[in-house]
């Protein structure tokens, strides 16, 4: 297996492209894919403040790296979810990423600054947890840019993220979801400019970047996810696409070139008021982030209750296996 | 060779040598899903693994939505 660019051994195969690269050149068919989607979907210009989503996982700190490492201005943001150990170790992987490379990192814990975690908020709400993790980060990254005057807020989310919600989306016609599946959502009703420079890249593709760029990265799934409607759309896709390369870009990139447009990209915002508390936009008196830590105020934390699916991809450990003969 | 699997993480031994492209095959894992490392960088695919290999098979799916 030859590099297509400069035909020394490669690493990493990217069958999508028909591609091989070595290491030197698998990152800078990285740099490239994220630049090219800066540009395709004018998600910012030279000069501008960016404010990173941290979560100590692959993909949030390989797109502050790419980032960093394309000149732009940018700043993480890490929030303490309190889902035990899996976010504690996920706080010291961000934290050292930033204390490595001189940036700043700014960090908000669930429990110390607003007196809830997520489990205890899945708890009260009784709703999935990624329901309420899903609206305190949405919540505090878009207050957390706007207090601090950044331009845009940077989310890690690649191709197969994008892939699989858009698989769920289709495969239940949410189609007030479908409007904003874009790359970028530009600011507008006091919500700041959304963008994801990874949609050009794989997950496959963003942990091979972080092992070659020497990006230690919580590698553990998320206990409260496993398990989850979002990893077996994943599968499915993945299966499709081990069979048929280039499907997931197709499926995704089809639908911004040809579908999108139909389906508006207006949520119900557009009349939105301010929440009388934090001043976010909301369709009430309070904002949801708001209702959901006054309904969650002086409940007793509610331990991680781990959630273990085996997945496709996790073999069975009493498995034995034999070799080649050689 | 030893053979270090996450999620949950645990350790199987498997005997070499062996293709990459064998061993996910014999372990029904998807290239897609996942990375084999060895020495801290990644195996090619088309790489042989000795008996005496101490590798990682990373799984590169996350759940979250962000």
């Amino acid at each position: 297996m030859k590099c297509r660019v400069c035909r020394e051994p490669a690493l990493i195969d990217v069958p999508r492209h028909n591609a091989n690269f070595c290491s030197e050149h698998f990152l800078r068919y990285c740099r490239d894919q994220v630049a090219r989607a800066i540009k395709e979907f004018a998600m910012a210009e030279p000069g501008e403040r960016l404010l990173v989503a941290v979560s100590g996982g692959k993909d949030s700190l390989a797109v502050w790296d790419l980032l960093v490492e394309l000149g732009y201005d940018c700043d993480g943001l890490y929030i303490g979810l309190g889902i035990g150990d899996y976010s504690d170790v996920s706080g010291t992987y961000a934290r050292a990423f930033a204390d490595e490379r001189g940036l700043r990192l700014i960090e908000i814990d669930l429990r110390s600054d607003y007196d809830y975690d997520v489990p205890t908020a899945a708890a009260v709400t009784r709703r999935v947890p990624c329901s309420a993790c899903g609206l305190s980060k949405r919540h505090l990254f878009d207050q957390a840019a706007i207090d601090g005057g950044y331009d845009a807020v940077v989310t890690g989310h690649n191709l197969d993220d994008e892939a699989a919600v858009l698989f769920g989306n289709v495969m239940r016609w949410q189609t007030e979801y479908l409007g904003r599946q874009r790359p970028t959502l530009v600011s507008r009703n006091g919500f700041p400019r959304k963008i994801k420079p990874l949609v050009r890249l794989t997950e496959r593709e963003m942990a091979a970047y972080c092992i070659l760029r020497g990006i230690d990265y919580q590698v553990e799934e998320c206990p409260l996810a496993a398990g989850n409607k979002h990893l077996r759309y994943k599968e499915t896709l993945n299966e499709t696409e081990a069979r048929s390369p280039g499907s997931k870009h197709e499926f995704y990139f089809g639908f911004l070139r040809n579908a999108v447009d139909r389906f508006g990209d207006d949520p119900d915002d557009v009349s939105l008021g301010h929440c009388t508390r934090c001043g976010a936009p909301a369709g009430s008196e309070l904002c949801s982030f708001c209702r959901l830590v006054e309904r969650t105020a002086g409940v007793e934390p509610v331990p991680v209750r781990l959630r273990r699916k085996r997945s496709a991809d996790s073999p069975s450990p009493e498995r034995s296996i034999d070799g080649d003969t050689p | 060779m030893r053979v270090l699997l996450r999620n949950p993480r645990r350790e199987l031994d498997v005997a070499g040598p062996i293709s990459v492209v064998k061993l996910l095959q014999q372990l029904g894992l998807n290239r897609e899903s996942v990375l084999i490392i060895r020495d801290g960088t990644l195996v090619p695919g088309d790489a042989q693994l000795a008996d005496t290999d101490s590798i990682e098979i990373r799984p590169v799916i996350s759940g979250g939505l962000g």
